[in-house]
């Protein structure tokens, strides 16, 4: 791992939270490879990939991509008025990095916000990135919610 | 609370209760705190409410907390294999024995506090300086007496239900026919057992419980309440290459996208006591593949008639109220807890029918994922229309909430009946049941 690479990957994840907190959701999904994956196990860390466990989302690009065409076609009633999200990023951790593949874990809080609402939500975003000509795509987004299986209101958006 | 104003029409029948009339309900059910709280005792405390499954508590000393209309309750699995219901509260001081919400409280259950022990059926077994108790009354004293037992238990095919209150109607009569709703999903499994299985999926959200109940025999608002979530999966699947195989997801989510007439001909079975069956001819769950294997091992086990009549069944939703909504297909059920007179909360379960393939399990995971999680884009709009209509409410002016639709008079005596799946008889029978039990004094309250 050069430091170069380290530094690839840390600008990536950076700038992907970027595009969340500027609701950029078009730009964000082009950032997922073809076979990508949004998941929010319901077990948060504890919960392993090869469990039959639920999550509170599991998404692949076409679930995603019905999500975001439903934020933006203007017609949702639970957008009116419409949620913004913030995501404070704790220095990316770049665990695994070579020329095809790297594994980032980068601790977060998130806020949502609509109207006279707020959540708040904290965690750890577990990135599995691969190469696509020539940039960083995204194979998995594993978000682990350190109270995934609390009750929780409406999350609207993407922590 | 408030009065509630005379209606203007003649009315046929006399009203059970001022705030429930023939074909609407006064908004106070919704928003009056008061009423809540009296609620919780007449109507709550007396209907027979789903505590937990069977299959979270396999083994002797295994157990569950759960809190039921506000109060804190104990199911354990005894040393004879039953399940006890306790309410969650040491006969000491009032501590609860167990506050984590499931685990094995070995060969007796103990206090944190000051060490007072019970045996698995409740009765007092020790206490540190027990001498300090001679001659003081506690023996023959309500705290002398062990844990406090839950006034109705009654397990029925692993489902365990509990009543608070002693006063109110046996398991079989406030249930009836509606129960057959758990048959059909006990008789998906090749051997009858369910297990709860996936992890619970849970939600609250800032509206009164009776939104949301009505709302799961609400056939009428996926076309526009779900419109910006059915549009745009039509959309997306019409542009995919004619012949690709559909994923599960867009199997579950596409129906959305169907139109009034099919939402209306499903049918329906109004049930007494308030439950209800949706989806009585077909649902948007009826056209899920069932494994050509599986049917025969069912076969095996049932029978080809039953097996039959149980895989063609496919309700929308069976209600069993007011706790719980069940899908025989996929194997889903929602809990509704009521929390306070603005805030409910939601649970959604999946279940494994033990002995039938994973896809069913799966099925249920993922439908319950799409469609009952709090990031799911089809509830989005229910929580939030709940959350409005909450809001709504508190408008002054025009007190009553109109559930005329298909409304005859004298139909409050035909229960058990059929009927077309748009008729908001199903939510007047729901609100038939609660006047019934809300227009009773509990003999708690005449003391």
């Amino acid at each position: 791992m050069s430091q170069a690479q380290i530094q690839g990957v840390q600008d990536f994840v950076q700038a992907e939270a970027r595009l969340l907190n500027q609701a950029r959701y078009q730009d964000w999904l082009a950032l997922f490879a073809p076979e990508g994956r949004y998941w929010v196990p319901l077990g948060g860390d504890a919960q392993s990939e090869s469990d039959t466990h639920n999550a509170l989302a599991d998404e692949d690009r076409l679930l995603l991509t019905l999500r975001v065409e439903r934020l933006l076609a203007g017609r949702a009633h639970s957008q009116q008025p419409a949620s913004r999200s913030a995501h404070v990023l704790q220095l990316p951790q770049v665990d695994v990095c070579n020329d095809h593949h790297a594994e980032v874990y980068t601790p977060f809080t998130y806020v949502e916000s609509r109207g006279e609402q707020q959540i708040w939500l904290a965690g750890q975003w577990c990135h599995r990135l691969c190469r696509e000509q020539g940039a960083w795509r995204i194979a998995l987004k594993r978000v682990n919610l350190l109270n995934a299986g609390a009750a929780h209101p409406a999350i609207q958006l993407f922590p | 609370m408030h009065r509630a104003e005379p209606m203007s029409a003649a009315l046929p029948n006399l009203p059970l209760h001022p705030l429930v009339q023939d074909a609407c309900v006064h908004r106070d059910l919704y928003t009056d705190a008061a009423l809540f709280a009296q609620e919780q005792q007449r109507f709550f405390g007396r209907a027979w409410l789903f505590a937990g499954h069977g299959s979270q508590m396999p083994g002797v000393g295994d157990f569950i907390t759960v809190s039921l209309s506000g109060q804190p309750v104990l199911l354990l699995r005894d040393a004879q294999g039953d399940i006890q219901a306790f309410f969650n509260r040491c006969a000491h001081k009032g501590s609860q024995l167990y506050t984590q919400a499931q685990g094995n409280v070995g060969k007796m259950l103990r206090c944190p506090y000051h060490a007072w022990s019970y045996r698995l059926d409740g009765q007092p077994l020790a206490r540190p300086l027990k001498d300090g108790y001679v001659g003081t009354g506690l023996d023959a004293s309500p705290n002398g007496q062990g844990l406090t037992r839950l006034a109705g238990v009654q397990v029925y095919r692993e489902f365990v239900f509990v009543r608070l209150s002693p006063e109110g109607l046996g398991f079989d009569a406030y249930f009836g026919d509606a129960l057959r709703a758990i048959d059909n999903m006990v008789e998906r499994s090749p051997v009858g057992r369910l297990e709860v299985a996936g992890g619970v999926l849970r939600n609250t959200m800032a509206c009164n419980w009776k939104m949301y109940l009505e709302n799961i025999n609400d056939s009428v608002h996926p076309v526009s309440a779900h419109e910006s979530a059915s549009s745009v999966a039509r959309q997306m699947w019409q542009q995919q290459p004619s012949g690709a195989p559909m994923p599960m997801a867009m199997e579950q989510i596409l129906p959305f996208a169907n139109g009034y007439d099919y939402f209306d001909q499903m049918g329906a079975r109004i049930h007494p006591q308030g439950h209800s069956l949706l989806g009585v001819n077909f649902s948007i769950h009826s056209a899920y593949a069932v494994p050509a294997d599986y049917q025969a091992a069912l076969e095996a086990r049932w029978g080809a008639e039953r097996t039959q009549e149980v895989l063609q069944r496919s309700p929308q939703n069976a209600v069993l109220y007011p706790s719980i909504a069940l899908k025989g297909s996929p194997l889903s059920m929602r809990v509704i807890r009521p929390l306070a007179v603005n805030r409910t909360l939601v649970e959604a379960w999946s279940f494994r029918a033990v002995g039938a393939p994973e896809v069913l399990l799966e099925r249920a995971m993922t439908y319950n994922r799409l469609v009952f999680s709090p990031m799911s884009v089809v509830a989005h709009d229910d929580v939030h229309l709940f959350e409005s209509i909450q809001q709504g409410l508190l408008a002054q002016g025009q007190p009553w909430v109109s559930l005329h639709r298909n409304h005859v008079a004298g139909e409050s005596a035909q229960s058990p009946a059929d009927t077309n799946s748009a008729n908001e008889w199903l939510m007047r029978n729901q609100y038939r049941a609660w006047a019934q039990a809300m227009s009773q004094a509990l003999p708690s309250e005449l003391a």
